[in-house]
Order: C-alpha cells, then sequence, then structure tokens
C-alpha cells in the first residue's frame, strides 16, 4: 500500500518540473529572509532568478553543519520566531546543540513523510505501534510519534528505558509494530527471549534508525522476532526520522524527494555523480518554511539510483550507507564527535590529554568507554581526588555528549600513537555486510 | 621539615609495579618505605625515597606521572596508646588525615608518615603535643 501515490509514485518528468518550481520558490525565500544565505549567494554573484530549475542546484552553495553552529541558535530562520511551533536538537562538534526549528507545516510535512514511510513498511492504522525511540530533543521520538498517529495507528510513547514493561505491554496490547534503534532492537528481542514471550506476541513489524546497520544484522532481526525489519533514515537538520525508508524489497531508501532534494557529490571535487557511484549525500528542503537548508552536506556516503522500483514507487532509493566523510559516530543514535570528548576534557584537566574513545556492543547495545592518560598536572596523591576527577570527567563527557560514558584513567604514553599523531577511537562494532 | 613524599600513578596491572622498582634500582635509589592505594582499575603508589627530587627526575624521563607531595614523619614511642596519642591531637585542631602509613617500626621506635589537610597547622599541633618529627635527611637515609 501507498500512503500518497500521486507523489510517490509520480513520473519523473512531472517531479521535476514540482521540484524546479519549489527550488525557485524555495532560493527566493532564502535569499529575502536569511541573511546568511543571502550573504553566501552574493559571495557566489547569484541572484535567485539565475536558478531556473532544478538543474541549476549545482550553481548554489553548501550549507554544512558549521554553519548551523555559528548560526546557533535561531540565525538561520526564515520564518518570525513567533511562527515556530516546535524546537529539537541534536548534539555538535563542539559541544554545542544544533538546533532546528519547525513551523506548524514543516512539522505536517515531517508527519507526511513518516505516514508514508510507515505504509512502506506495510504499517497501517490497523496496526499498534510502540515507539520505543528516545522523547525529547532527539528527533526520533516525537518524530514516529507524529507520523505513526498522522498514519492513524495506536500509538504507544513508550520512550527507551524499561524494556520488560515494553514487552509485557508488547504483549497485553498485541502491538504489531514497534519503532527504535536496531541495536535497541536486539537488545529487547533478548528481554523477550529471557521472559520466554515470543509465542505470546503479536509482533510483525518494527521500523529501526537512527544509528548504522547492515543487512546482517537486519535479517538476523526478522530471524529473531520472526517479522519484518525497515530502514528507516532522517537527520534533524533535515527534519528527523521519515526523510527516507525501505520498503517490502529493501533495495535501498526511498527518499520523499518532493520534499526533501538529494544529490550525490564527489567527496573532493563536491560535483554531482552519476547514480550508482558512492560519494556524499546532500540535502535541500524543498518545502520547509522554518529552517530551509539549501545543499546541506550530511557527511553520510552513499549512491542514489533513480529507476522505478519494484514496489512501484518513482522516488530515488539511497543505498545502505558505506561510511561517513567525516569522524562523527553514532553511538546508541546519539552523534558524537571526538573533538566533543577533547572540549570536555580541556574544560576539566585544563589540558588536552591523550585519550581514546572505545566504542564497543555489549548484549546488543553501544557502550563508550573513554580512556584518559593521566598527566602530572591533574595527578593527585590522594585516591579521593582521582575518584572525584573520574567523576567530573565522566560527567562533563555526558552532558557533553548526552549519553554515559565509562572514564578510565590509565599511564602516559600507554595509549596508541600512529605516526605521531593520536588514534582518537576504536570502533569495535562488526557492521560487515 | 617536611618530607617529601614521590607519588607515582599506576595502572592496576601486572608488571607495572615492577617496571617501577626497576627504574629506581637502576638509579640506585633506595625504598624507605611504600605505600601502595589501589582501586579497580589504578593505584597511587607512594614511596619514601632516598632521593625524591632523582627519582622524581628518571620516572619523568620514562613516561610516568609523578609528583612530589609535602608530607609529614611523626616518631612515636612503641607503646600502646601512641598512634592514638597523634590522631587525637590532630583530630583535636580539626585536622584531616588523608592517609598514614608506617615509614619504620623497631622495637623502641615507629615513625608514621602522614598526609593532612594542613600540613602546616598539622606540624605547629604535633610539636605542641611534644612529639618528635621525623628530620626529613635522616627518612631520606633509612
Amino acid at each position: 500500500m501507498i500512503w500518497n501515490e500521486a507523489r510517490e509514485c509520480m513520473s519523473r518528468d512531472e517531479m521535476q518540473n514540482m521540484q524546479s518550481a519549489r527550488l525557485r520558490k524555495l532560493v527566493d525565500n532564502v535569499y529575502h529572509n536569511v541573511e546568511f544565505y543571502r550573504k553566501k549567494m552574493q559571495e557566489l554573484g547569484l541572484e535567485p532568478g539565475d536558478i531556473r530549475g532544478i538543474e541549476d542546484i549545482e550553481k548554489l552553495p553548501f550549507t554544512t553543519k558549521s554553519d548551523l553552529r555559528d548560526n546557533y541558535p535561531f540565525g538561520l530562520l526564515a520564518v518570525p520566531q513567533s511562527q515556530i511551533v516546535r524546537v529539537h536538537a541534536s548534539s555538535g562538534t563542539t559541544g554545542k546543540a544544533t538546533v532546528v526549528a519547525y513551523t506548524r507545516k514543516d512539522i505536517e510535512l515531517w508527519q507526511e513523510c513518516v505516514a508514508r514511510d510507515l505504509m512502506m513498511c506495510n504499517v497501517t492504522k490497523e496496526d499498534i505501534i510502540q515507539v520505543a525511540y528516545g522523547y525529547g530533543l532527539f528527533t526520533g521520538g516525537l518524530g514516529l510519534h507524529y507520523g505513526a498517529e498522522n498514519l492513524g495507528c495506536t500509538t504507544v510513547p513508550m520512550s527507551t528505558g524499561n524494556t520488560k514493561r515494553l514487552v509485557t505491554m508488547m504483549e497485553d496490547f498485541k502491538a504489531t509494530a514497534i519503532a527504535c534503534t536496531p541495536s535497541y532492537l536486539l537488545h529487547i528481542a533478548e528481554v523477550i527471549q529471557e521472559m520466554n514471550a515470543l509465542d505470546k506476541l503479536s509482533l510483525k513489524t518494527a521500523i529501526c534508525g537512527a544509528e548504522p546497520w547492515t543487512e546482517k544484522m537486519r535479517l538476523q532481526i526478522e530471524e529473531k522476532l520472526h517479522i519484518h525489519a525497515h530502514d528507516i533514515y532522517g537527520l534533524s537538520e533535515i527534519c528527523g526520522p521519515g526523510v527516507a525508508c525501505d520498503c517490502e524489497f529493501h533495495k535501498g531508501l526511498h527518499v520523499q524527494d518532493d520534499h526533501f532534494f538529494a544529490e550525490i557529490v564527489d567527496r573532493d571535487t563536491l560535483k554531482q555523480v552519476p547514480d550508482g557511484t558512492v560519494g556524499e549525500l546532500v540535502f535541500t528542503t524543498l518545502t520547509k518554511e522554518g529552517m530551509p537548508l539549501i545543499r546541506y552536506r550530511t557527511k553520510d556516503l552513499t549512491s542514489i539510483d533513480h529507476t522505478t522500483c519494484e514496489c512501484g514507487r518513482t522516488t530515488p532509493r539511497i543505498s545502505r550507507f558505506k561510511g561517513r566523510s567525516d569522524d562523527m559516530l553514532i553511538i546508541r543514535g546519539v552523534n558524537v564527535f571526538p573533538s566533543q570528548v577533547e572540549t570536555a576534557l580541556l574544560e576539566i584537566a585544563g589540558t588536552t590529554p591523550h585519550y581514546l574513545m572505545i566504542v564497543d556492543r555489549v548484549n546488543n547495545l553501544d557502550t563508550l568507554e573513554v580512556q584518559v592518560e593521566v598527566e602530572e598536572s591533574f595527578f593527585s596523591d590522594e585516591v579521593k581526588e582521582m575518584e572525584n576527577l573520574t567523576k567530573k570527567i565522566a560527567a562533563a563527557l555526558q552532558s557533553a555528549i548526552l549519553i554515559a560514558v565509562k572514564v578510565k584513567l590509565v599511564e602516559p604514553r600507554t595509549l596508541e600513537r600512529s605516526a605521531g599523531k593520536s588514534v582518537h577511537v576504536i570502533d569495535k562494532r562488526v557492521l560487515d555486510e | 621539615m617536611f618530607l617529601k613524599q614521590l607519588t607515582v600513578f599506576l595502572e592496576n596491572r601486572e608488571g607495572r609495579l615492577e617496571s617501577v622498582t626497576d627504574l629506581l634500582a637502576e638509579n640506585g635509589i633506595n625504598i624507605a618505605c611504600l605505600s601502595l592505594a589501589d582501586t579497580s582499575e589504578y593505584g597511587v603508589l607512594r614511596l619514601i625515597v632516598s632521593d625524591p627530587d632523582k627519582a622524581k627526575a628518571a620516572l619523568k624521563e620514562a613516561g610516568y606521572s609523578s609528583r612530589l607531595t609535602e608530607v609529614l614523619g611523626v616518631r612515636l614511642e612503641q607503646v600502646p596508646g601512641s598512634v592514638n596519642k597523634l590522631t587525637k591531637v590532630l583530630a583535636a585542631d580539626g585536622i584531616n588525615i588523608e592517609y598514614m602509613y608506617t615509614l619504620s617500626s623497631s622495637k623502641e621506635f615507629g615513625s608514621m608518615i602522614v598526609k593532612v589537610s594542613d600540613i602546616q597547622k598539622a606540624y605547629d599541633t604535633v610539636k605542641k603535643a611534644g612529639l618528635d618529627i621525623v628530620d626529613p635527611a635522616a627518612a631520606y637515609a633509612l
């Protein structure tokens, strides 16, 4: 079933016409209402009239995460703040949050996209869905929640945390669908096994996203829980989950490109590459009002396919992600940058000691340990002081990157360095295809 | 009047203490006494050595995190109640003992290393109570 056949199955010609019209309107809007874009366009000698259609998009400047940070919190708004009805935030590279703002219409288009995606996963209004993403500044919880309500599902806002209660309710409510991170779902599967509950469940679909996972992991989830598992993609800068999702054929994630125009660009030249070639994914929000973004560089590496899918949808599909072009880690669905750890350590220790982030997956849950070399400047002869230091570092890291961190103090010169440069991250999570 | 205690940060795993004692031995530094405070992951090694400055320099050179801390050495009679006498006067003056350990012990006397919240105040308190302060040179020469 298709939620919005008129859009999702539109011919590519019609779609391009619509995208062209929307892009012209967007460029005109940001040129007149967002100083940041007006300046950027003026620097390039561009005027709104120079953008005649979607084929001219390459003339436009890129937007990066640091642009969002530089304009923190509301510098990129294209409407008066009184028209903003909601704000979300994700962690930024230097500890400062990246803020995104939505008008009522932005929320509507977001829930439209999520509804399309859910139906792509064969979820309908008959379903009872548990949303087990975190609710809050993170877009996962509320994004899926509004989308599921829009579709008409019986929506249960579980959030994350008490997994046993989640399983009990899954059984009692006869929940048929769940939305959460793939690693959390694997954890849930284990709890289901411990509780011997699998036979009593009615679960048939899982919509997982917000962290990288593999086809192997998807199949593992399907086999363990006897369900269909789908991959949903999104990023808060663009709106949140719902930007793209995979259908029952699992041949890439359909991008809702009447709202979010996707380009794949070469990592070095930043020129568009043909279908099938891996490059960096770039999005332009064609219809957003609150904080529209032009050519936002996601840093996610993938390729795109514009051919019609077996499911009948004509929306282009992006392939499973090949990695990132920066050093961002996704831990339990949360974006983490080594630079955040650096900043937090600098604040506590007054210097940047050598450190190593070890990311692992224990019992299907991501863990982060930060090892810090103890330097003389903050070493104490009292164990009490050392314990306080450990606690202070852990608290500072947790408030900077929003996930629990285990801090381990190690001797100087014990952490690995390669060619004079420190290796700051070891990711032990196996993500082979 | 105060003793220089050498403190070294060590990870709690096999061979780490050995590597430090190795280094001190190589440099001809005698260990008068030591105390090791352990946690599950690391330890804080505290030593009174024959030449604290030389030991510190050698450790720094070898890449260890170490520091010199001022502590008090107090000589006590080898009789019941003498440690209590020390702790009593310190407590009475509102001085906190962070940690303490034995420097040496014989039939007649024992001496303790004491790390306190306020070393100058503790020195005066101990003196006033009529207890003997261990001379640093004597401690290093043990």
